[in-house]
């Protein structure tokens, strides 16, 4: 378990986060600029020293403001990847990666290495990298140093888009085939859905909620902070069939089964999927003559109180056992048209689906999946 | 001309004698001062600040004389040292070295600290967190990073030094041999009648002598440059 539970003021800003997650995954750390992410993560670390509370990853006591336990940094075995890397521009990309090294495990050294793609810059300077290449080079030292937890303070922010998707899959890559811990902080909701096993939003310094990303997202008070404009659902599902003269695969849920274009993907993956509000269209009696193959019965379980045109519906699609939560947008006109009202039966039509990742421990193949939209 | 004169050579010796020996024990000292002032917060920091740069606004003159009165044989600290290590400054090459020293010691420190202002600390905070300690820290990313600023404020400790002339001739006087460094040997010349063409040929001695330590010192600036990442 991570435990995290500090107060502390820095320069007129109150920052009082409280929250617990597992140590394994990860966990994203969500908010906007300035919202305290990094001095959550700085604090986590020993980078920033909190007034108050206390601070335990894997029942080890790092801070402690009560009993006057405040471990230093290089005693806390955190890696720590920043926004700008922070390359020793005095060190080569090899002597940057062996830094934190404790022990001279070349098997290891290689492995990071290969599984970075680092072995044609292991001889080059910091300054000679592209944005990319120095941000993979501070994984890799992160992870050689062999820390217990990794902490990763928006590490694509600084780079542009191509440079991102060039980042990303190593990140789930590593995910999947190191068994370390990560804490990740991100104002990009994309990134997290693609990334995390578990959110915690920060907001205004403070912790508003915590839980895995299917429930967090699903819910319509968070809407604020989890992102209006790209608000979807995300849905744990597990491939379940394939049918290649269509090029279709089958993705089963508790409500029922999605059809998506073909995942080269092994039956029995777990696939987590997102679907947007704005992709889901809504339907009062069994639809008939659409082209539309994805539709599932449920209820209408919230409807958010926004005065604007659109509104967002919160449908569950599940079963009464397993509830699965569903965004839908449409218009206050249509809202009033159909009559709509929280318990109305209603059929939801999916018209796309973000094939976002596979779950943990679902392999690679993450670059097949998102062609397959 | 290029044969040098027993007396020319002895002051050539001497001078870089001094200057070297000053230089290397007030760079430690001077890189503590520099660390202290830039990055440690204490009671007192304006005055060691002030402290440490007088010798750059006083008269030579009175930093020779407070040198004479404090290390002198029955000065205060100068008769402690003799009582207890039978060692004496006054009037020996050591003093001239000490004199020199001080004299450079802002320079350098200065040099120093503002190089040391420069070291991004996000840079330690990175390595800290990869566990290196806070020693290692100094020795594998501070110092590295600063040592431009080290080299520069050494060579400005260093010319400041083989120019010494008020302070060394106050405090250890000028004899030859032993005190007389370059620019006092010059200075008797200028005092006796007919002491011109030697005086010219010790200006000569001493241009060279700053051109080459100029040289040096920017081939291994540009080195140091190269090595931690300044120019790509």
């Amino acid at each position: 378990m991570i435990e995290v539970d500090i107060g502390t003021t820095l320069g007129g800003f109150a920052l009082d986060a409280r929250f617990t997650a597992p140590a394994s995954g990860i966990t994203a750390l969500f908010g906007r600029s300035g919202a305290g992410k990094t001095s959550i993560v700085n604090a986590l670390a020993g980078l920033l020293t909190p007034a108050r509370g206390r601070i335990v990853v894997r029942n080890e006591i790092l801070f402690d403001a009560k009993r006057r336990i405040n471990l230093p940094p290089e005693k806390r075995r955190l890696g720590y990847i920043f926004q700008e890397g922070r390359l020793f521009p005095h060190y080569s990309v090899k002597g940057n990666l062996l830094y934190g090294a404790k022990r001279a495990d070349t098997a290891a050294f290689d492995r990071i290495v290969a599984l970075l793609g680092l072995g044609n810059l292991l001889r080059r300077r910091p300054g000679d990298l592209s944005g990319g290449e120095k941000q993979r080079v501070a994984i890799g030292r992160a992870i050689l140093a062999e820390p217990q937890l990794l902490l990763m303070d928006e590490p694509l922010a600084a780079l542009d888009a191509a440079r991102k998707e060039e980042i990303l899959p190593f990140i789930a890559a590593l995910r999947d085939a190191i068994d370390i811990p990560v804490v990740y902080v991100s104002h990009a909701m994309e990134e997290v859905v693609r990334l995390a096993d578990r959110l915690v939003l920060v907001d205004g310094g403070k912790v508003a909620a915590s839980g895995t990303v299917e429930a967090l997202t699903s819910r319509l008070d968070l809407r604020p902070l989890t992102g209006r404009f790209e608000a979807g659902a995300v849905i744990r599902t597990v491939l379940r069939g394939h049918d290649k003269d269509y090029g279709l695969s089958e993705l089963a849920f508790p409500g029922g089964r999605l059809r998506v274009p073909y995942v080269n993907q092994p039956l029995g993956t777990p696939l987590r999927i997102r679907i947007h509000a704005r992709d889901v269209v809504l339907a009062t009696a069994p639809p008939s003559g659409l082209s539309i193959r994805n539709a599932f019965a449920g209820k209408v379980v919230e409807i958010s109180p926004d005065k604007g045109p659109l509104v967002d519906l919160r449908l569950d699609i599940g079963t009464a056992a397993e509830p699965v939560m569903l965004w839908v947008r449409i218009t206050q006109r249509a809202l009033a048209d159909l009559r709509l009202q929280v318990g109305s039966p209603v059929h939801a039509l999916v018209k796309t689906v973000a094939l976002e990742r596979p779950s943990p421990g679902g392999g690679r193949g993450l670059a097949e999946a998102h062609e397959a939209y | 001309m290029l044969m040098l004169t027993p007396v020319e050579t002895a002051a050539l010796l001497l001078s870089l004698r001094v200057a070297l020996a000053g230089t290397v024990f007030s760079l430690p000292v001077a890189l503590l001062v520099a660390w202290l002032l830039a990055r440690r917060r204490f009671v007192g920091q304006q005055l060691l600040n002030g402290v440490v740069h007088l010798p750059l606004v006083l008269p030579p003159v009175v930093v020779g004389f407070v040198l004479l009165v404090l290390f002198g044989r029955h000065g205060p600290i100068g008769a402690w040292l003799y009582d207890t290590f039978g060692f004496t400054v006054a009037f020996t090459w050591k003093g001239a070295a000490l004199a020199s020293a001080v004299m450079g010691f802002p320079l350098m420190a200065r040099a120093m600290r503002l190089s040391l202002e420069t070291v991004d600390r996000r840079l330690e905070a990175a390595a800290r967190t990869l566990g290196a300690s806070r020693a290692r820290v100094f020795w594998t990313i501070t110092l590295p990073l600063m040592s431009p600023g080290i080299l520069t404020g050494a060579i400005l400790g260093f010319a400041r030094s083989i120019g010494e002339f008020g302070a060394t001739i106050t405090f250890v006087s000028n004899i030859p041999g032993e005190t007389q460094t370059l620019p006092l040997a010059l200075y008797a010349f200028t005092q006796v009648p007919g002491g011109d063409p030697a005086a010219w040929r010790l200006c000569v001695i001493a241009v060279v002598v700053a051109m080459a330590a100029l040289l040096a010192s920017e081939v291994i600036a540009r080195r140091l440059d190269r090595r931690i990442g300044g120019v790509s």
